[in-house]
């Protein structure tokens, strides 16, 4: 695999713009060529590069900051778990809850449960940060992850946290 | 005070970009700004809090290699370094005033148990919030 700076800084820092623009809307769609544009890089290029300066490539990553975002409403707020689906950027509540229990194990009832019987000591850290320490840790495929599992040998991941 | 932490340093790309953006944009001052050779020390200061520098560096010699340096870059640019909290008595006024100048903001004001944050980051990539504490 080619060094990740072989990017140049700038390019780099072009890209976190696009990785930026993901966290603010994860909820929206973000095909290649939007993300591309953003970034100021050609759609050729542009999956390559995202995976190659973050280690993840950018339809994951957009993943992974959904189900981010439904643990927290999960967690914290008193909407539906349909309403989740819809507003952190899902089209079928199918597709959420079976993304979300392949990514954390629970699915997004059990998820809630556990959540709200287990008491958190981080009253202290800033609830912007709050939300980095709860992010699924989506370093596999899905796909990967569900084999993993299926051998027995799925990592840690983040249950420590919960 | 005369003791305790009184700088602490960021990494950037390019120091007069750093110093533009933190001076004109967010209103911190000039602390020192002295130059040996290639080498630049410059330290600016939140008007309000005269006991503490905020230093604006370029990774490189003498301190680092070229190759060290080209990896620090690379993870400023990918808003690796660690978080940074400007705290405001009115974020969503602080965010309006900084958004107006063109700070490049990655998350607008956000309401989170009665304290408001917004998400800004320096042009070399160093993310800051900007907190507005519960009263």
């Amino acid at each position: 695999m080619e060094p990740m700076h072989s990017l140049s800084p700038a390019l780099l820092r072009r890209l976190l713009r696009a990785k930026d623009r993901m966290d603010a809307a994860s909820h929206e769609k973000w095909p290649v060529r939007r993300l591309a544009r953003v970034s100021g890089v050609s759609e050729a290029h542009f999956a390559r590069s995202f995976k190659l300066a973050f280690g993840i490539p950018p339809h994951r990553y957009l993943l992974a900051r959904r189900i981010e975002r439904a643990t927290t409403l999960l967690r914290d707020s008193e909407l539906s778990i349909t309403e989740i689906a819809f507003h952190t950027g899902w089209e079928s509540l199918g597709t959420f809850g079976r993304t979300f229990r392949e990514v954390t194990g629970d699915s997004p009832g059990e998820f809630r449960t556990h959540a709200r019987a287990t008491a958190h000591a981080l009253d202290r850290v800033p609830a912007c940060f709050l939300r980095a320490v709860h992010r699924p840790n989506l370093t596999i495929a899905v796909s990967e992850k569900r084999r993993r599992a299926a051998a027995g040998t799925n990592g840690p991941e983040q249950k420590e946290v919960r | 005070m005369s003791h305790g932490v009184e700088v602490m340093g960021l990494y950037v790309r390019d120091q007069d970009e750093a110093l533009a953006f933190y001076v004109e944009k967010l209103g911190f001052r000039v602390h020192t700004d002295v130059r040996n050779g290639d080498y630049r020390w410059l330290t600016v200061q939140h008007p309000d809090q005269p006991s503490f520098q905020l230093g604006l560096f370029t990774p490189g010699p003498p301190a680092l290699d070229a190759e060290t340096a080209q990896s620090l870059r690379a993870i400023v640019a990918k808003g690796g370094m660690p978080p940074l909290v400007l705290a405001v008595d009115d974020c969503r006024a602080a965010y309006a005033r900084l958004h107006a100048r063109g700070v490049e903001f990655t998350q607008e004001p956000v309401d989170r148990y009665g304290s408001v944050d917004a998400g800004f980051r320096d042009p070399s990539g160093n993310g800051w919030k900007l907190i507005e504490a519960r009263r």
